[in-house]
């Protein structure tokens, strides 16, 4: 099958999510991809050991999660001839992506104004973590501290207890979603230009984006600040019964529905005096706790009997034990075994399908600078 | 500045976030995007309100969030003089994307298949909750109903929590995201081949690429990723990764080494870990640096963390937030003019190119509101 990008180079000096994460996806779509990492240690990523899980060889699952159909050339940026060689790779490039701190490429002199000089078609992607400029430029622009300001942890979990985040890097996902759309944006626009384009997107930007309804909102009632559901919290701005409740067995999800039809089908009647609407807003604590206690005394299966079949939007909570023995789960093939350095190491896939095939590769992450020799002599380093 | 997508054409066949989520960017990032509705009801989203906010009695404010900076063509997909318009619009567009239930456009002779016919270059986006096939595919595309099968609700809360929704439409938003991504790469390979693409995506796997890190770990060690006991901010890292309580607000602590934390601490309790036992003995170390935390203000906390470089941030809901420097140097909001002297703010693109920022004043359209241009371009 003919990919999306073909005859794409993408230079990558990023670390750790975000900005791996658009490169692992220009990969996806068919880019060749040259992670350049600093000798000895590499990717921090590559030893950032999570859990207590780590690969034979004692790299970090996450790396090789992030980095799979990638290739690795070592280059020390401090010493000129190794900088000599990437400025000349660099000419080759049609995209870079960076996520250093700002100011970092600028003194390497590998920032956009520099590099366009050179090659005025490049595409130049950067993620910071709050912008260029401003008071919180200079800082770390990690996952959790961007969500920690971004507002976003007021968000999850219940009534009055302690902001939660987000239990995954989503600040990373989102802002390396971001970039990818930026980059192969500016890449349709070359097309038709020649000219080449700085895309910026920062994590902060990025989760202010990913809040757009409910900050709307907030930016026009006045600065309300939202209130999450005592009970069972799901989403601060949505009425009873919307949550994840605990059933005899296990754990049953409600999303809209009318409250009347709720009481009735489940007998609940407690339930039956919330007839006005509004009051599934105004009153969604009460309710959703009559719904907790009911919805306690019988398995997940026979409220699920009960419900599906009047179109009541629910599901049962699936852990991953649960989930990849699900057909639902087995039919969609979302794992792909790829190989790196030897080493076999199961994966998920590009969640997208093109013209009915999902986008798989078996070639797994680079051991740091498997690739160095023959991308010196390919570029004439 | 000319946007990258000037003169690409758009038509939304969607309702809600996840498909309208994706035409917003698209618009931004210059293309026109026109919203296909049905003359008399218009897309479902015009009638969901989140705190009963509206701009005016057809229309809520979240709709107009969402849709903003689109045009409006109303079609009776029953009505066969409508669909020889709709015809012809497809003919001249560059992407369709729809997120009604798999089967629907094929019903009305409108799925790829039937499209690419119309238009060979066509790029073809449609999302779905669960893919088009298997036990699920009629169950709603709901996002909450998504994350809770995807198991998702047991990466966030703590470990004693019951599983844990994520507080926003993460399904919706990524999903419709990474359909953006797929547009505009399947657009570059239009351009150069003239050849149209189907995209597939839907909720499931988006979320479960979402997931990605956990799932490689979980392949691996065949355990499902347990949440931290206390203070949990993300499974499969040590102390002191959370959010903490101090004595008069919250701070979060990231990836701070357990004896350069200590320095601002001065914890006896502490003296005892070191970096390895950072993971298995996570909970303990949490709740003695939670101990430590409470005893002192956020700013003194922050002052400390700040003289040693220590990855500690402020904990701020949006009022803070709002207020600081650091947020209104990036210039996020932007106002949308209604009729009748009237606006709303909203935030903009969080994509800058060539150093500026994308606004774009333009309001949601009322239904049907641009079937008379479009005709006339038709004609």
């Amino acid at each position: 099958m003919d990919k999306l990008l073909d005859n794409i180079l993408v230079v990558d000096f990023s670390q750790f999510l975000s900005g791996p994460s658009t490169s692992l996806r220009l990969a996806d779509m068919g880019a060749r991809v040259i992670k350049v990492e600093k000798p000895v240690t590499g990717d921090i990523c590559r030893t950032l050991y999570v859990s207590d899980v780590m690969l034979e060889g004692g790299e970090s699952t996450i790396f090789h999660a992030i980095n799979r159909n990638k290739e690795s050339f070592v280059a020390d940026l401090k010493e000129t001839a190794s900088l000599e060689s990437v400025k000349k790779l660099l000419n080759h490039a049609d995209v870079i992506v960076h996520n250093f701190r700002p100011g970092v490429m600028e003194r390497l002199g590998l920032d956009y104004e520099k590099v366009k000089v050179m090659n005025p078609g490049i595409v130049y992607g950067e993620i910071s973590g709050y912008g260029q400029e401003g008071e919180w430029k200079d800082l770390p622009g990690q996952d959790l501290l961007a969500q920690a300001v971004s507002g976003i942890t007021y968000l999850t979990g219940s009534g009055e207890e302690a902001p939660v985040p987000m239990g995954v890097a989503v600040a990373d996902i989102i802002a390396g979603t971001h970039l990818t759309q930026g980059i192969l944006a500016a890449l349709f626009q070359r097309m038709r230009s020649g000219e080449g384009s700085l895309i910026q997107v920062s994590m902060l930007e990025s989760l202010l984006d990913f809040q757009f309804e409910v900050l709307t909102c907030f930016l026009n009632d006045g600065n309300d600040l939202p209130v999450r559901s005592k009970v069972n919290g799901a989403h601060a701005y949505i009425a009873a019964p919307y949550g994840i409740y605990q059933t005899a067995d296990g754990y049953l999800a409600i999303a809209m529905a009318p409250v009347t039809k709720l009481a009735d089908l489940l007998q609940v009647n407690a339930l039956c005096g919330y007839t006005n609407p509004q009051d599934w807003f105004n009153k969604r604590d009460e309710i959703k706790a009559i719904l907790a206690k009911a919805l306690s005394t019988k398995s997940t299966a026979h409220w699920l009997a009960i419900l599906e079949p009047e179109d009541i939007w629910c599901a049962d909570v699936y852990d991953y034990d649960r989930l990849i023995v699900s057909e639902a789960y087995k039919l969609l093939k979302m794992e792909q075994w790829v190989t790196s350095n030897g080493l076999k190491v199961k994966t998920t896939r590009c969640p997208v399908r093109v013209n009915g095939k999902s986008l798989t590769s078996p070639k797994g992450a680079p051991s740091l600078g498997e690739n160095s020799r023959e991308i010196e002599d390919e570029f004439d380093l | 500045m000319q946007l990258p997508l000037a003169d690409i054409i758009v038509l939304e066949f969607c309702q809600y976030l996840s498909g309208p989520c994706a035409g917003l960017r698209l618009a931004d990032l210059g293309a026109r995007v026109i919203k296909i509705e049905h003359p008399l009801t218009g897309e479902g989203g015009r009638k969901l309100a989140i705190k009963n906010m509206w701009v005016d009695d057809d229309n809520s404010l979240l709709f107009n969030t969402i849709n903003r900076n689109k045009e409006s063509f109303a079609i009776d997909m029953g009505n066969a003089g409508d669909m020889v318009w709709l015809k012809k619009l497809i003919g001249k567009a560059h992407v369709l994307v729809h997120n009604f239930r798999p089967g629907a456009m094929e019903r009305k002779l409108l799925g790829y298949e039937d499209v690419v016919k119309l238009n060979p270059s066509i790029v073809y986006a449609q999302i779905s909750g669960y893919g088009e096939a298997g036990p699920l595919h009629k169950k709603p595309g709901q996002d909450l109903l998504v994350q809770s099968l995807s198991g998702l609700t047991y990466t966030t809360g703590s470990a004693s929590d019951i599983p844990t929704a994520l507080g926003l439409g993460i399904g919706d938003y990524l999903c419709g995201n990474q359909a953006v991504q797929f547009i505009i790469a399947a657009l570059i390979k239009s351009k150069k081949t003239g050849k149209g693409t189907l995209l597939q995506l839907s909720l499931l796997e988006s979320l479960i690429d979402f997931q990605f890190e956990f799932f490689t770990t979980y392949f691996q060690s065949h355990k499902m990723p347990q949440r931290a006991g206390f203070n949990n901010a993300h499974a499969l890292l040590s102390a002191p990764y959370g959010i903490y309580k101090t004595s008069d607000g919250y701070i979060a602590i990231a990836m701070v080494p357990i004896r350069q934390l200590n320095k601002i601490l001065q914890s006896k309790a502490l003296e005892q870990y070191d970096e390895q036992d950072c993971f298995r003995k996570r909970d303990e170390i949490k709740k003695r640096i939670a101990e430590k935390i409470a005893t002192n203000t956020s700013q003194y906390w922050l002052q400390k963390s700040k003289e040693l470089d220590l990855w500690v941030m402020p904990v701020l809901n949006w009022k803070e937030m709002s207020a600081t420097a650091g947020y209104k140097v990036l210039d996020m909001e932007q106002t949308i003019k209604l009729p009748g002297n009237k606006a709303f703010i909203t935030t903009r693109c969080p994509v800058r190119i060539n150093g500026r920022i994308l606004k774009s004043g333009k309001a949601a359209p009322q239904v049907g509101e641009n079937n008379a241009g479009i005709k006339a371009s038709l004609s």
